[in-house]
């Protein structure tokens, strides 16, 4: 069975200045490989400055990586020119960190979740509209709230609605980039729900990002490691957890806050 | 390194005591929203007290009424704020300066934005050392590396000289903090100093407080929407729920057998530790059904009643009062009325 | 420095533009200087083909640019029919009534718009905010022309001010001080209508900008750390609002010789622009390509200038041009 993505040797630089006359490049991945089975989530867990952001820049071909392959469903994404790339975008979707600024504040939810629909162009307006509200109840969002401003919601509604826009064409894969970062603790654990009811009920594969450790343990069924643009670990989410092997591996379990309940006493470990 | 309980003994002055704190906005439309609404807490000298509240719980007013710095739009309309014996309320605009900074000491959310974009960060520290001592350039200037090299272990120089934008976001905390504590406040108030650092820079932005509680016996109040951030870090910790006191007591008591639903409800929804239950994984997680109040059209009763799986009939017609359940730990809810 | 010697190429590849076109817009503008001549019945035909030649006006187009090049490399740039003269004399001497009047009224100008504009930020949306507004609304909208005629009117009913002119008749024979206030009671009037034209635009720059930074986070920031408020207003806010201003300052130096044209014409300033105006409507080629060229300078200057003080001012936009 072929994994729905693969990764082959990813480098990507980027120009950053001069330093004593020769220009100075950034290696922001260096040499990066993996691979996804389809309908599972893989969680890639790093430090601030590992590559993460870059990596799912170009998987999604929002990037142009200087060298490596990408192969989507066997085809392979880095050969193709823009117009067959452009092709290949509605089944490589992106949720981002900040809903804030990811979604337009002045446009209303149905306007949001159908603008997907717009740019395709294949569907009829009352089409688009049916559509648009089911994706909403889908992501249980409140009918209600369909014809209120981006800017009216709540965080976690937003975040919600950028997750429905994200399905509306149908994708193969979405991309979560620190998607759950910025909220609640409560209401992470409500779109955590979502994202595993959705991942069942449609069948999608996701690319987790995040350094939130904790939350990438309880989603992931695969876990890699990012550290200064390179993978240094990775392999099914139980062995990772259970026996890390790399230091940055190490490092990040460490650091995260953790509840070891001792009789009365909590302790951060 | 557990989390110490600090006794709260009745002789120790108390640094900071909160009494029936009201603070509320009105829109542009005229409506009022009350943001808090009868806080009381107290805080002795060097105890870090964890606020725990998610969005529009009320804990950014909380730290903004403390130094009475609300936007135009906020307004404290009760309650007393006493500070080292004085009501901060009443205190004139050239005291309350002084206090700010000077007795206080403030980090606010956004390190990315709370830095001034164009001068120099060595400039910035100086800025705050010279709103509050008459110092010499010299004296200034020495005063100010002395900060730096107490919040950064290498390269405090080079920051001293950088702008912001060249400094990472633990950088930028890092600057925050030597700002807040500059003049030697006896209390600093941190509205969630880590939200946007990665975990092993949070690690090391807590270790950092830590050090500065037991070098200069610095109070802390600490504001998160992370559970976890405050375990075994705060000494108590107080539940902020819709601009109301939820619950307060010792950290380690409301972590491990929190009293009030909110607070139940709230700490289940963590992912389990994976080396407990692997069986965990990939299922469900709790969650709070509905939603938080909307502040501006409150209806009577507990705040929390509509979400409660534990509510009663007299939650819908009253708002509970705080009630003991053991001792220094206070729980509002009719559960433990009476 | 790649950057900024990229703007000068710039500059110099303007400076070519504007000149050939300018050249070319004036020489291909139907008649020239002495076709007024010909008219005069007491000037033989022959007497103006003689001066046409004599000023080379039968030479082709090209040619004829080719020669004024070649003399603004010298530092010469060109003859003057109606004067008699060369360009260049005759350009230095207005151009400096020129840069006096509005020097003086582009200083003045800011140094009221900076401390009106900030205290009206200060106080957005409140009573002194809310004046200043309104009178510079009113000052936006009523015409230069008839700031400046106005300004006229009073000189004539009131007899206080000149109505015209740089100096009085005699001039040369006051002593310093007589010759100070005999030059400060001519300026007063051109200063007045001119400061009355831009000051109203730049103080609601300036409150846009202030106010714009005073919601900024670090300033929220700054008050939470105790700085006394004037540091806060003046080292903190300005200091942020100051990318846009500064911009517009380039600009405000960039229109120190063209901005005040209309001014002077009404106030019979003898500055460069009656003379630009008489030139145009005698087809005096080279003096208007003279004065447009030098106003072009500014322009260009005054930019340049604007990118300097900001590169030098914000270290953000330093560290963007070296990633380049």
């Amino acid at each position: 069975m072929q994994p729905l993505l693969k990764v082959e040797n990813l480098v990507k630089h980027y120009a950053a200045g001069r330093s004593a006359g020769t220009k100075v490049k950034l290696a922001a991945l260096d040499g990066v490989s993996l691979s996804i089975p389809s309908g599972e989530t893989l969680a890639l867990v790093g430090e601030s400055g590992s590559g993460k952001s870059t990596l799912a820049l170009c998987i999604a071909c929002l990037e142009r990586p200087t060298s490596g392959n990408i192969w989507f469903e066997g085809i392979d994404v880095t050969a193709l020119d823009e117009n067959q790339q452009r092709l290949l975008r509605p089944q490589i979707q992106l949720v981002f960190q900040d809903p804030a600024s990811s979604l337009n504040p002045r446009w209303t939810a149905l306007d949001i979740v159908s603008e997907p629909f717009l740019v395709q162009r294949h569907f009829t307006k009352p089409d688009r509209a049916v559509r648009a509200l089911q994706l909403l109840d889908r992501v249980a969002i409140p009918r209600k709230m369909a014809a209120r401003r981006a800017d009216e919601l709540s965080g976690g509604q937003k975040q919600r609605l950028a997750i429905a826009r994200a399905l509306a064409l149908e994708p193969k894969i979405i991309i979560l980039d620190e998607a759950l970062s910025a909220l609640d603790c409560s209401v992470q654990a409500q779109i955590a729900n979502l994202l595993l009811e959705l991942q069942c009920s449609l069948g999608l594969t996701y690319l987790f990002i995040t350094h939130n450790f904790a939350m990438a343990a309880h989603l992931a069924d695969q876990i890699a490691v990012m550290d200064r643009g390179r993978i240094v670990e990775s392999g099914p989410a139980e062995n990772v957890l259970r026996s890390p092997r790399h230091q940055a591996t190490r490092s990040l379990i460490a650091a995260m806050p953790r509840f070891i309940e001792t009789p009365g006493v909590l302790v951060h470990s | 390194m557990g989390g110490k309980c600090l006794p709260l003994v009745q002789e120790m002055t108390l640094l900071l005591e909160v009494k029936n704190l009201h603070a509320s906005y009105s829109a542009r439309t005229g409506e009022v929203c009350p943001a808090l609404s009868g806080i009381n807490f107290e805080l002795g000298p060097g105890e870090i007290l964890g606020v725990l509240g998610e969005s529009g719980s009320g804990k950014s007013t909380l730290a903004a009424s403390l130094l009475q710095l609300l936007p135009a739009s906020g307004k404290i309309r009760q309650g007393s704020i006493l500070f080292e014996g004085k009501n901060l309320l009443k205190a004139s605009p050239q005291d309350l300066r002084k206090i700010r900074g000077g007795r206080i000491g403030l980090i606010f959310q956004e390190p990315s934005s709370s830095l001034h974009p164009t001068l120099r960060i060595g400039q910035q520290v100086s800025d705050v050392l010279a709103a509050h001592m008459s110092l010499d350039r010299g004296a200034l200037n020495e005063k100010t590396s002395q900060l730096l090299a107490s919040v950064f272990s290498v390269d405090a120089e080079r920051i001293s000289r950088s702008y912001p934008h060249k400094l990472s976001g633990g950088q930028r905390q890092r600057v925050l903090i030597a700002q807040a504590i500059a003049c030697g406040p006896s209390l600093v108030i941190a509205d969630e100093p880590t939200a946007s650092l990665d975990p092993t820079t949070q690690k090391e932005i807590l270790q950092l407080f830590r050090t500065l509680r037991q070098n200069l016996g610095l109070a802390m109040i600490l504001i998160t929407h992370n559970p976890a951030l405050l375990a075994g870090f705060a000494d108590r910790i107080l539940v902020l729920y819709a601009g109301r006191v939820a619950e307060i007591g010792p950290a380690a008591k409301v972590l491990s057998s929190p009293q009030h639903p909110y607070t139940v409800a709230l700490l289940r929804c963590l992912p389990t530790d994976f080396d407990e239950d692997q069986n965990a994984r990939r299922t469900r997680l709790h969650v709070i059904p509905g939603d938080p109040p909307d502040l501006s059209s409150l209806e009577s009763g507990c705040r929390f009643e509509s979400r409660c799986t534990e509510r009663m009939e007299v939650c819908k017609c009253d708002e509970p009062a705080a009630a003991a359940v053991s001792k220094l730990h206070e729980v509002s809810c009719f559960k433990f009325a009476g | 420095m790649r950057y900024f010697i990229r703007r000068a190429l710039h500059a110099v590849f303007l400076f070519f533009g504007v000149s050939l076109l300018t050249f070319l817009f004036s020489a291909l503008t139907p008649g020239n200087y002495f076709d007024e001549m010909r008219l005069n019945p007491q000037i033989s035909p022959e007497a103006v083909a003689a001066l046409r030649a004599q000023y080379q006006l039968d030479r082709p187009l090209p040619i004829r640019y080719a020669h004024w090049l070649n003399a603004v490399a010298h530092g010469q740039m060109g003859f003057s029919f109606a004067y008699n003269s060369p360009v260049a004399p005759l350009l230095w001497v207005r151009a400096r009534n020129t840069l006096l009047l509005t020097a003086t009224a582009t200083l003045l100008a800011w140094l009221l718009a900076l401390p009106l504009g900030i205290c009206s930020a200060a106080r957005f949306g409140r009573a002194p905010d809310r004046v200043l507004s309104w009178t510079t609304a009113t000052l936006l909208v009523i015409p230069d022309l008839v700031l400046a005629l106005g300004l006229l009117i009073l000189a004539v009913r009131t007899g206080w001010f000149p109505t015209g002119g740089l100096v009085s008749v005699g001039f040369d024979e006051f002593s310093a001080l007589q010759k100070l206030r005999d030059l400060t009671l001519h300026m007063a009037l051109p200063v007045t209508a001119l400061v009355l034209a831009t000051l109203p635009m730049l103080v609601r720059h300036v409150r846009a900008s202030v106010a714009e930074v005073l919601d900024a986070p670090f300033l929220r920031a700054g008050a939470g750390h105790g700085l006394p408020e004037h540091k806060l207003l003046l080292g903190y806010a300005l200091r942020a609002a100051a990318n846009p201003l500064i911009s517009l300052f380039g600009f405000s130096v960039g229109t120190l010789l063209s901005g005040s044209l209309l001014v002077e014409v009404v106030m019979s300033w003898p500055g460069l622009g009656p003379l630009l105006l008489e030139s145009i409507l005698a087809r005096d080629l080279y003096v208007v390509i003279g004065g447009v060229l030098l106003s072009m300078v500014f322009l260009v200057a005054g930019n340049l200038f604007a990118d300097i003080l900001l590169y030098w001012a914000d270290p953000r936009i330093r560290t963007a041009a070296s990633a380049k």
